[in-house]
C-alpha cells in the first residue's frame, strides 16, 4: 500500500516536471514544425538563472517567499531574451528549409549554448536549495514528501490549464490553432505567421526555462543537465504526438508513471525504460497517441 | 559509366598511402588516422542512408554493439584474434540493426531520427546499468592478435592501425558498389517519391532494410577497431547520442560528393578536436556547434538544399 | 477470357461512398476511355486496381487471378501500370535517370545490391524510350526543371517501361494547355500502340474520348451510368446530365455550346 502511495506521488511529480519540460517543445514543434534541440539549453539556462538570483536574493536578506517570483522572473528573461536571439536572429533564416535540417541547426546552438554557460557560470556545481524547503513537507504514514515537489503539480495542470484556454478561448490562440493546421493555409487567411512564429516561440523558450528554474532548487546545477532533458523531452513529446498539448500531458503521465514503478519495483530499468516505452508507443501508434490523419496524395 | 574502375584505382592508391603513412608517420598521428578511419566506416553508412533521405541520430548503437562485442568476446571467450573479432562485431551490429531496422524503417524524417536515437539510449541505460561490463567505468581490451601474428608493444599501434586502413577502404570499395548498384540509385528515388518507387515494383522498406543493417555492421566495424586503438570501452564514450550527434556532424561536413568524403570529414573532425581541446576544453562543443551552423549555412550540399527545395514544391 | 473484371467494387470513406458496385470487364487490346465528374470514382477505380487502395468490398480479378489482396509493387509485376493524374516523378534525378532505374527495377525480380545500374544494355533501352517519346531534347536535364507536358510523358513512359498487359492512365492530359494536348495523345497512343498493350485513360475532354475511345465507360458519384461504344455512350442522355454537364431540355445536339432558353 505504501509503494502503492510512493508510486503514485512520485510518480505524479515526475510527470509534472516531465510535463513542465516538454510542453514548451510540443508547442513549437507543432506551430513551427521546429523540433527544438536547443531546447534543453533553455532548461540549462533557467536553471543557472535562477540559481544565481536565487542566491543573490537571498543574499540581499529579502522576504524568503518572494523566492520564487524570483524564480518565474528568470525564466521569464531567459525565456525572451534567448528565444527571441534564437528566433529572430537564426531560425527565421531557416523557415522552409528540410526538418530534419532545422533540428540540426538547433542541435548546433544547443552545442554553442553549452559552452556558453561554462563560460558565463564555470564548472562548479551552483545550490539553490533555500526556496525548496521553504513550503515544508507533507507526510503519509511514513512517506513525507516535500511541498515543494508537490506544487509542481499544481504548476503544471496550471500551466497546462492555460495553455489550453489560451489556445482555444482566445482569439490569437485560435489563430494559432489554424497556423498549426496549415501554415500556408492561415497565411492566406491574413494571419501573420512571422508574428505567430516568434510568439510562439519565445513562450515554448520561457516554458523550458521554467522548467529548468523549478528544478534548480531540487539539484545542484551542474553542467550537462540540458543533455539528459532533451532526450527526454523527446521522447515525452514523441509519445503524445508532437505539436499536441494534451499529448504532452498525456505521454508526460505514461511516461512519468511507469518511470516511478520502474525506480520502486525494478530499478536496473529505470534509465532506459522511458525510451522502451516510447518505441512501444511508436510500434503502434507511429506518430504518437494524438496524431492527425494526413490527406490523399495520389 | 567507367567509375568503378577509377575508384577502385583511387581507393588502392589512397590504400598504400596510409599504409606508407603508417610506417613514417609518428605515434600520435598514426592514431589519429585509426580513430579518423573507424569514424571514417560508421559516416559510410550514415552516407548511404542520407542519399535516401534518412538521418540516424542512433549510429552509436550499433558502433557500441560492435565495440562491447570485441570487449565480450575478449574476456569471455578468449577470442584476441582482430580479423575474426572485427568481423564478429559487424555481424552481431548487423543482426541487431535487422532486429531494429523492422520497426525503424516504418518511419521518416524526425521519426526516423527520433527512434534510432531512442533505440540507442536503451543500449546506453542497459550498458550504464550492467555491473558485469563495469556500468559507466567500462573496462579495459587487451591487446588483439593478427591471424596468429602478436605483434610487440611498439608494433601495436601500427598494426591495428593498419588493419583498420585495410578495413575502411575495403568498405570504401563496397559502399561504392553498392551506390552504383540500381538499388544504391534508388535511395535517391525514395527520397524523391516513394510512392512512385512502389509503383516501380521495388519495395522501399526492404531496400531501406538492407541499408539499414548495412549501415549498422559498417558502425560496428567502427566500434570494434576504435575499441583496440583506444584499448578501452565504456558508455560514455560509445553508446551516448551525443556520440551519435557526432557521426551526423561529420557527415554534415563530408558531404555526399565522394566515397572517401567520410574519411575526410572525420580527419579534420578529429584534427579539429585535438586542437581546440588542447586549447580549452571548454571551448570545443562551441567550434563543433560553430562550425556545423556555418556549413549549414553557407556550405550546404548542393544536392540537399536543391531537395528541400524540391520536397517543398513537388 | 477478360483481361481485367472487376466485380461488385465498393470502397467507402465513412459515410462517403467513393466507388458503388463498380463491375465492369476489360478484354485484351481494347483502348478505354473513362469520364466522369471530379469526384465521380474514376482516379479510385485506379487506386483500387492498382492497389494502392484496399476496396471495402468486391474483388478483382487479372487474367483470371484474383489481385484483390496485393499491393502496387506486386501488380506492377503482375503486368499492370499507370500513370498519374499529378506526374509521379523523381524531381532531383534527371529525365534520363529516371527512365533508366524504371528499367533498372524492371529488370530482375529485385533491384541488384551489387551489379551496377549503368549498364550499356539499360542505357540503351533508355534512349530508346526518348526516341519513342520524342524527349531528346530534356534527357539530361533534372525533371523538376522540366514543363508539366514533358512530365506527363515521362510518366507515362516510365509507367511502361516494365512492358505491362494493362496500363491506366490517369488524365494524361490535365495540366496541359489546349493546343498540346492533342500533340501529347498522339505521341502517347503512337507508342502504346506498338506494343499491344490494352488502354484505358480517364479522360475530360470529350475530343480526345472520342477520338482515341474505342469504348466509354462513364462515372458518376460512384457508380458506372454507361458503358459502350462512344457515340451511344456520350449522346446518353443520364450521360449528358451528370457528366458532360449539359441541362436536359435541350433541342440541339450541339456540345459545349450556350444553352439557350
Amino acid at each position: 500500500m505504501l509503494t502503492f502511495v510512493a508510486i503514485l506521488v512520485d510518480g505524479l511529480i515526475y510527470s509534472s516536471w516531465l510535463f513542465v519540460v516538454a510542453v514548451g517543445l510540443t508547442l513549437i514543434f507543432g506551430v513551427m514544425k521546429i523540433l527544438n534541440v536547443a531546447h534543453g539549453s533553455l532548461y540549462a539556462f533557467g536553471a543557472y538563472a535562477s540559481a544565481s538570483l536565487i542566491g543573490a536574493y537571498f543574499n540581499a536578506g529579502w522576504a524568503p517567499l518572494g523566492s520564487f517570483a524570483v524564480i518565474l522572473l528568470a525564466a521569464l528573461i531567459i525565456g525572451v531574451a534567448l528565444g527571441l536571439l534564437m528566433e529572430r536572429g537564426l531560425l527565421r533564416f531557416m523557415y522552409g528549409r528540410d526538418e530534419v535540417i532545422i533540428v540540426l541547426v538547433t542541435y548546433a546552438v544547443f552545442l554553442i549554448l553549452e559552452d556558453v554557460i561554462i563560460l558565463i557560470w564555470g564548472t562548479s556545481p551552483y545550490f539553490a536549495y533555500q526556496p525548496y524547503s521553504l513550503l515544508g513537507t507533507a507526510s503519509f504514514g511514513v512517506l513525507t514528501f516535500s511541498n515543494y515537489d508537490l506544487a509542481l503539480i499544481g504548476l503544471s495542470v496550471f500551466i497546462g490549464g492555460l495553455l489550453w484556454w489560451g489556445l482555444t478561448a482566445t482569439r490569437q490562440g485560435k489563430m494559432l490553432q489554424a497556423v498549426i493546421h496549415d501554415r500556408e493555409m492561415a497565411l492566406a487567411f491574413g494571419i501573420d505567421v512571422t508574428r505567430m512564429f516568434t510568439i510562439t516561440f519565445v513562450i515554448g523558450a520561457v516554458l523550458g526555462a521554467l522548467g529548468g528554474a523549478v528544478t534548480a532548487p531540487q539539484i545542484s546545477v551542474t553542467p550537462g543537465i540540458g543533455v539528459e532533458v532533451i532526450v527526454i523531452a523527446f521522447a515525452v513529446v514523441v509519445v503524445g504526438g508532437m505539436g499536441s498539448i494534451p499529448g504532452a500531458a498525456v505521454g508526460a503521465l505514461i511516461v512519468g508513471m511507469i518511470r516511478a514503478t520502474a525506480v520502486h519495483l525494478i530499478p536496473q530499468v529505470e534509465l532506459f525504460v522511458i525510451y522502451a516505452v516510447m518505441s512501444l508507443v511508436l510500434a503502434f501508434r507511429p506518430k504518437g497517441l494524438f496524431s492527425r490523419a494526413e490527406a490523399r496524395k495520389i | 559509366m567507367m567509375g568503378t574502375d577509377k575508384t577502385l584505382t583511387v581507393l588502392g592508391a589512397t590504400l598504400l598511402a596510409l599504409v606508407a603513412a603508417g610506417f613514417l608517420l609518428p605515434d600520435w598521428a598514426v592514431f589519429l588516422l585509426t580513430l579518423s578511419l573507424a569514424r571514417g566506416l560508421v559516416v559510410l553508412g550514415l552516407l548511404i542512408l542520407w542519399r535516401s533521405g534518412l538521418v540516424s541520430f542512433g549510429q552509436a548503437l550499433f558502433f557500441g554493439t560492435g565495440a562491447y562485442t570485441v570487449g565480450l568476446l575478449v574476456l569471455f571467450a578468449g577470442l584476441r584474434d582482430i580479423v575474426a573479432l572485427t568481423v564478429l562485431a559487424a555481424l552481431a551490429a548487423g543482426l541487431l540493426a535487422w532486429l531494429v531496422g523492422l520497426l525503424l524503417t516504418g518511419y521518416r524524417d524526425i521519426f526516423f531520427a527520433m527512434l534510432s536515437m531512442a533505440f540507442s539510449m536503451i543500449l546506453y541505460g542497459i550498458l550504464v546499468k550492467t555491473e558485469l561490463l563495469g556500468s559507466t567505468d567500462g573496462f579495459n581490451v587487451p591487446h588483439p592478435t593478427f591471424l596468429g601474428y602478436a605483434p610487440a608493444g611498439e608494433k601495436m599501434r601500427v598494426s591495428i592501425y593498419l588493419w583498420t586502413a585495410l578495413v575502411s577502404m575495403a568498405a570504401a570499395y563496397g559502399v561504392h558498389r553498392h551506390l552504383s548498384s540500381t538499388m544504391g540509385q534508388l535511395g535517391a528515388a525514395i527520397r524523391d517519391n516513394e510512392i512512385r518507387v512502389e509503383y516501380l515494383g521495388a519495395s522501399v522498406r526492404r531496400v531501406l532494410l538492407i541499408q539499414v543493417i548495412i549501415a549498422g555492421a559498417l558502425a560496428g566495424a567502427g566500434g570494434a577497431v576504435t575499441a583496440f586503438a583506444v584499448g578501452h570501452i565504456d558508455p560514455d564514450a560509445m553508446a551516448y547520442w551525443t556520440v551519435s550527434g557526432e557521426f551526423v556532424f561529420v557527415t554534415i561536413l563530408s558531404g555526399t560528393g565522394h566515397i572517401l568524403a567520410p574519411f575526410l570529414g572525420s580527419l579534420l573532425f578529429e584534427l579539429i578536436r585535438s586542437f581546440a581541446f588542447q586549447y580549452s576544453p571548454y571551448t570545443w562543443q562551441m567550434v563543433l556547434g560553430t562550425s556545423l551552423l556555418l556549413i549549414i549555412l553557407f556550405l550546404p550540399n548542393g544536392l540537399w538544399s536543391l531537395y528541400a527545395r524540391l520536397r517543398k514544391g513537388g | 477470357m477478360a483481361l481485367l473484371e472487376t466485380r461488385g467494387l465498393t470502397k467507402t470513406f465513412g459515410s462517403v461512398t467513393a466507388a458503388d458496385n463498380i463491375s465492369v470487364s476489360i478484354e485484351a487490346q481494347e483502348v478505354i476511355g473513362i469520364i466522369g465528374a471530379n469526384g465521380a470514382g474514376k482516379t479510385t477505380f485506379v487506386n483500387m486496381v492498382t492497389g494502392y487502395q484496399k476496396p471495402s468490398s468486391g474483388s478483382i480479378w487479372y487474367r483470371g487471378q484474383d489481385i484483390t489482396p496485393h499491393g502496387p509493387r506486386q501488380i506492377t509485376r503482375l503486368g499492370i501500370c499507370r500513370s498519374f493524374q499529378v506526374p509521379q516523378v523523381f524531381p532531383s534525378l534527371s529525365l534520363f535517370d529516371n527512365l533508366l532505374i524504371s528499367l533498372g527495377v524492371a529488370e530482375g525480380e529485385r533491384p541488384a545490391i551489387w551489379r551496377p545500374l549503368r549498364r550499356p544494355h539499360l542505357h540503351a533501352a533508355a534512349e530508346e524510350i526518348v526516341a519513342r517519346y520524342d524527349l531528346a531534347s530534356y534527357g539530361g536535364q533534372l525533371v523538376a526543371l522540366l514543363p508539366q507536358g514533358v512530365r506527363k510523358l515521362l510518366d507515362i513512359a516510365m509507367a511502361m517501361a516494365h512492358r505491362p498487359q494493362l496500363i491506366l492512365l490517369d488524365e494524361p492530359t490535365s495540366g496541359v494547355s489546349v493546343g498540346e494536348k492533342f500533340g501529347i495523345m498522339d505521341v502517347v497512343m503512337g507508342a502504346l500502340r506498338d506494343t499491344g498493350v490494352t488502354v484505358l485513360f480517364i479522360e475530360h475532354d470529350m475530343e480526345i474520348i472520342e477520338r482515341y475511345g474505342s469504348r466509354v465507360v462513364a462515372f458518376a458519384e460512384g457508380t458506372i451510368l454507361a458503358d459502350g461504344a462512344p457515340r451511344d455512350v456520350l449522346a446518353d442522355e443520364q450521360v449528358r446530365r451528370y457528366v458532360i454537364g449539359e441541362a436536359l431540355h435541350r433541342s440541339s445536339h450541339a456540345r459545349g455550346g450556350a444553352p439557350h432558353a
